[in-house]
């Protein structure tokens, strides 16, 4: 097959790489999670290892830090003196290049990959140095830790906070024809480190203490090692694509990331893109939106968050519950992820435990078997969080704490004067009612704090020992104690269930103008109308302006929708374009465009944008996440309902195209049969003309005769209905004498008339009229054929023709004594190949359909009626005006 | 070949139609020529002379009409045109550029020779005649009477004029177009319904059956036509 041979460009630029990397020399890279590993050692080792196979290796650089065990390997080993530079009247030594070069040695040690040289070097990098090396065809063994890669650096001082200077460029990284891993357990490098056995750099070596912690170890460790692994994935995807075989090995793993506003959110996502990236595993973030609403700024961020996410190749799923930890697990198995990343969270333990413990928590009691990452938030990016966020919308909190302080200071007045009648324990119940009250009116945080002010004020004001926070009795202590339990809990409790019932409301909502969506939808007979109500809806739900770009068809331009509330400006039409063509939400409230006036949805369905939904928010309004959410939904029904309406479009043509071959080939049947009979006819009775007598040959005659006139009335029907169908005909209208009509129709057809008792009757003074006398000849023409030809032979057929009452038409009607026309039968009497069932052999079909043609051209009608007393009617009708005054002479 | 006998000329590309029109003619005692094309028969006119010339509408050089046209420029040799199927317009287009009768196809060969004979037979008249007679009919174009079964009919300026261009032309359609134009003048081609409402009075005096004519026939479309048996 040829799909499982190579592509030749992969081959080609593969077998590049080969030779490139056969010319130069190949580099060894010994990698580790952090100083103190042992790398060096495990270079010294490989390179006696080398020495006694008979290389020839000299050591560049090693730096042994006067570790005796690393000084004895150094032992034998060939050291190119290393060069003296003078900077800054400090000797600083450096691996002596040109020495090396000129030396031009098999292998060369070159340890701490990442090292900068000191000004004066040939190159400000060590690995600068290492790359001429493997351009001059030396093989090097060098060290290197994960801190020192580039993209790793920043994952490094999040782990550790310890910032790194000096980076290695994963590119030249990646010129490392082999890895080799130094790895050891953070327990065993922690014994080292105690040992004195691992050296630090100054700058370092005072973070040494943070750097070494025992989760910082197991963080960098993992990162050291799917560093690799990614590596030595990408080596294998090489040599996978010049394989046979394209399948893509996938690990099954999906990984899913929590987002939220906060910037640390970002690295959060980026950080699961490595992940899934080195595991080759597909991924989705997840936003749960709670009833806490967002303030601008967060939104932003949100948003930011969630199309980086979708940038970086994740499916990005919002979804509403006030359990954020339930939610992700729900969103988890809804999607199959094994992984879910989250931030860890850097709450007061305190505000955890109120809030019934963190997410990390919630989350590992409720996920099963779903691994749960926890990634640290960068400490400097993270913003402490503002638990007062937490209070309903719309109210400002200032507002919230008046109330509460007015309210307490009323209470506390009203206390002060009652209290010597009902006792103290009254005025803290009344406390107490106060501060559910204000639970049904103000967010978590004031009612926290009239809570709390409450108890206080109730005990130095009312509970004895006034005036002192000391309570005397241990019953009042008691009761002090259940009161503030009591207050602060039923405020919490309270504002929770408002906050669920908000959150139901909100879901309500959604899930109501969903509804009037589908319901309006479903209602609709046609796509215009559909597209109508569904604009209509958006306007009142969103309290915007929408519009409606439709793609033309055959997706070369979009073409805006009548139903449409504004006129859409060139500006946003690019908008819209660019929405349409890239598949994306692009303008207001996007990253994309953001100046423009509307938010424009492209409505996707498969990998196609059908179109675009542009919402016009008032200048001032913002769009929540459910909103957007909304709109999405919106845009998806429409989208379905385009699809829907191209489908169905696509079937009618297939069904036309059906009944079209259908009627071609009744036409196909009917015309051989017709145009074969009478030939027939015709070949035989000429055969017969030579041979027979003279009596036989009268009658021949009289049917080639008839043969002939109805093989030309065959052919004149056929090229009529042509001509009607190709629009060819313009009927000539002129003053027409009935009679004559009548006549010249009657004589044309004569001879199939013979049998029937034919009568005529039409007033003798039939005024003229207008109409084409061509066409109409050929109008009774047909209906007297068509009655002759359905009816027995002996039945009678009359023609009647006359003015009516109204004096507006004219009208000639055939009527016949036949089986008469079911009325089943008259709906699609006038259609073309109609034949009736009892119809003599003979005919398309085409007379009627011919008539219908003939008579709509000359702005008249025809209908089928029942005869009273059995049979047919067939009348047509002509518009019928008196004409002008003839001179007199 | 020019022969002595009556000669008619057919320009028509089907050979088969000659072939009949041949064999038709020669048993009714003409002389056939034959054209299979417009310039070939402008030739054969020039050149022979015919009698009478058969003519198709639909030639594959140039259309039957300007061959028409071009015989009429230098010659007043009697012209049937025969069209397949061809709409009203085109027959009194013809018949308007001095066709002097039409056939459409498919017809019949006993129509066709009756139709020739009755224009040879105008065209031979030296003079025409001052009284012209048909069924119980006597026209006397000289005295402008028309008498009916001995008795003089009461016509009016009108219908005498219709019913002499009729008579001058017998046997042959006169249309629309031309007896509007010279009855009534170029502007009113349109006004058919004069014709209509003077014919009905006409075929009331003259005819036995008005509804039902036998001599004053209409052509659907084309015009109107006297029939002299």
């Amino acid at each position: 097959m040829p799909d499982q041979r190579p592509d030749p460009d992969a081959l080609l630029a593969s077998l590049h790489r080969e030779e490139e990397r056969a010319r130069r020399g190949k580099l060894k890279v010994f990698f580790g999670m952090c100083p103190g590993v042992g790398k060096t050692f495990a270079m010294l080792r490989a390179a006696q290892q080398e020495l006694k196979d008979g290389v020839d290796l000299v050591v560049g650089v090693v730096e042994t830090h006067g570790r005796a065990e690393t000084e004895a390997l150094l032992a034998g080993l060939p050291v190119i003196p290393r060069k003296q530079i003078e900077y800054k009247n400090i000797t600083i030594t450096e691996m002596d290049l040109e020495a090396v070069l000129a030396r031009k040695p098999r292998l060369v040690l070159v340890d701490e990959f990442a090292h900068t040289n000191a000004p004066g070097s040939r190159h400000p990098k060590r690995y600068q140095d290492v790359v001429e090396l493997l351009d001059a065809g030396i093989d090097v063994f060098t060290t290197l830790n994960v801190q020192h890669i580039e993209s790793r650096a920043d994952a490094v001082r999040q782990i550790t906070g310890a910032t790194v200077h000096e980076t290695v460029p994963d590119s030249v990284f990646g010129l490392a024809d082999q890895i080799e891993l130094v790895d050891i357990t953070p327990e065993a490098l922690r014994e080292r480190l105690s040992e004195g056995k691992v050296y630090m750099e100054g700058r370092a070596a005072a973070a040494a203490e943070n750097f070494f912690k025992d989760t910082h170890l197991t963080a960098l460790r993992e990162l050291a090692l799917r560093f690799v692994a990614e590596h030595v994935d990408k080596r294998l995807r090489e040599l996978r694509s010049v394989g046979t075989f394209k399948t893509v090995w996938r690990s099954g793993e999906r990984l899913l990331v929590a987002v939220g506003p906060s910037p640390s959110s970002t690295q959060l996502v980026r950080w699961t893109r490595r992940m899934a990236a080195s595991q080759g595993a597909s991924w989705i973030a997840v936003c749960v939106e709670t009833t806490t609403p967002l303030d601008a700024e967060g939104q932003r961020r949100l948003e930011k968050n969630l199309s980086l996410a979708r940038e970086l190749g994740a499916e990005v799923v919002v979804t509403h519950d006030n359990n954020v930890a339930q939610a992700l697990v729900r969103v988890a198995l809804q999607n199959n992820a094994t992984q879910i990343v989250v931030g860890k969270s850097r709450n007061p333990r305190w505000f955890d435990l109120i809030r019934g413990g963190n997410l990390v928590d919630k989350l590992l009691r409720s996920a099963g078997s779903i691994d749960i990452y926890v990634v640290p938030a960068e400490r400097a990016a993270e913003k402490p969080p503002v638990w007062l966020d937490w209070r309903p919308a719309q109210v400002s909190p200032a507002r919230e704490y008046a109330e509460v302080f007015a309210l307490l200071a009323a209470l506390t007045a009203v206390g002060w004067f009652i209290v010597p009648h009902s006792g103290y324990v009254a005025v803290g119940l009344f406390y107490l009612l106060a501060v559910i009250i204000l639970s049904l009116r103000v967010g978590p945080g004031p009612v926290f704090v009239a809570g709390v002010v409450s108890a206080l004020t109730w005990d130095y004001l009312f509970i004895p020992p006034v005036f002192t926070f000391t309570i005397g009795r241990f019953e009042d202590m008691l009761l002090f104690a259940t009161y503030f339990a009591v207050a602060l809990i039923t405020g919490q409790l309270t504002a929770r269930v408002r906050a669920q019932e908000r959150n139901e409301r909100m879901r309500e909502d959604r899930a109501t103008a969903l509804f009037h969506l589908t319901q309006a939808l479903s209602a609709a007979r046609t796509l215009d109308d559909a597209v109508f109500a569904a604009l209509r809806q958006a306007d009142a739900h969103f309290g915007a302006k929408t519009a409606l770009l439709l793609d033309d068809g055959n997706g070369s331009a979009l073409m805006p929708h009548f139903a449409g509330s504004f006129v859409i400006s060139d500006k946003e039409r690019a908008v819209a374009d660019w929405a349409w063509r890239n598949k994306r939400k692009a303008g207001r409230f996007t990253d994309t465009l953001p100046s423009s006036e509307g938010f424009h949805v492209p409505l996707v369905r498969e990998d196609t944008a059908v179109g675009v939904l542009i919402l016009k928010l008032p200048a001032d309004a913002t769009l929540t996440l459910a909103q957007r959410d909304l709109a999405e939904s919106f845009a998806a029904q429409l989208a379905q309902l385009v699809e829907r309406e191209q489908l169905r479009a696509v079937g009618e043509r297939e069904k036309l195209l059906a009944e079209s071959d259908k009627l071609h080939r009744t036409l196909l049947d009917g015309v051989s049969h017709e145009l074969k009979t009478p030939l027939a006819v015709l070949s035989a009775a000429v055969e017969n003309l030579t041979t027979a007598d003279e009596a036989t040959r009268a009658d021949l005659a009289h049917e080639i005769r008839t043969a002939t006139r109805r093989l030309n009335r065959l052919v004149n029907n056929l090229l009529d209905q042509t001509r009607l169908e190709s629009g060819a005909l313009r009927p000539r209208l002129d003053w027409c004498d009935g009679h004559d009509l009548l006549n010249a129709a009657i004589d044309g057809v004569s001879d199939s008339l013979e049998g029937h008792p034919f009568e005529v009757d039409v007033p003798k003074d039939l005024p003229l009229f207008r109409a084409d006398a061509a066409l109409m000849e050929q109008v009774i023409a047909n209906l007297l054929l068509n009655s002759a030809l359905h009816t027995p032979a002996g039945t009678e057929i009359f023609l009647a023709a006359g003015v009516d009452r109204a004096r507006s038409r004219i009208f000639f009607t055939v009527a016949d004594r036949g089986p008469g026309l079911p009325a089943a039968m008259r709906e699609r009497l006038f259609q073309k190949f109609q034949r009736g069932d009892a119809a003599k052999a003979g005919g398309l079909g085409l007379g009627l359909s011919i008539i219908r043609g003939f008579v709509t051209a000359q702005g008249g009608d025809v209908v089928a009626g029942e005869n009273p007393g059995g049979g047919a009617v067939l009348t047509v009708y002509l518009p019928y005006t008196e004409h002008g005054d003839v001179p007199a002479e | 070949m020019c022969a002595a006998k009556t000669n008619v000329l057919v320009i028509d590309d089907e050979v088969q139609i000659r072939r009949l029109l041949r064999i038709t003619l020669e048993a009714a005692g003409m002389s056939v020529l034959e054209a299979n094309a417009g310039r070939a028969g402008l030739e054969e006119v020039a050149r022979c002379q015919p009698d009478v010339v058969v003519l198709d509408l639909g030639l594959p050089d140039m259309s039957g009409l300007d061959v028409l046209k071009q015989i009429r420029e230098w010659s007043r040799v009697p012209v049937l045109i025969l069209t397949v199927l061809a709409a009203e317009s085109d027959k009194v287009a013809a018949l308007d550029a001095g066709a002097d009768d039409y056939l459409t196809k498919p017809f019949g060969s006993a129509e066709l020779t009756a139709r020739l004979r009755a224009i040879l037979r105008r065209s031979s008249e030296e003079s025409e005649p001052a009284v012209v007679r048909f069924g119980d009919i006597e026209v006397d174009l000289a005295a402008r009477v028309v008498r009916r079964a001995g008795s003089e009919v009461r016509l009016t300026a009108k219908e005498y004029a219709m019913l002499r261009m009729l008579v001058v032309h017998r046997g042959k359609v006169v249309t629309h177009g031309q007896m509007l134009r010279e009855l009534w003048g170029p502007k009113a081609e349109e006004n058919t319904h004069y014709l209509r409402v003077h014919m009905t009075h006409i075929r009331q005096k003259l005819e036995a059956e008005p509804h039902k004519p036998r001599h004053l026939r209409t052509e659907s479309g084309i015009g109107y036509r006297l029939v002299e048996d």
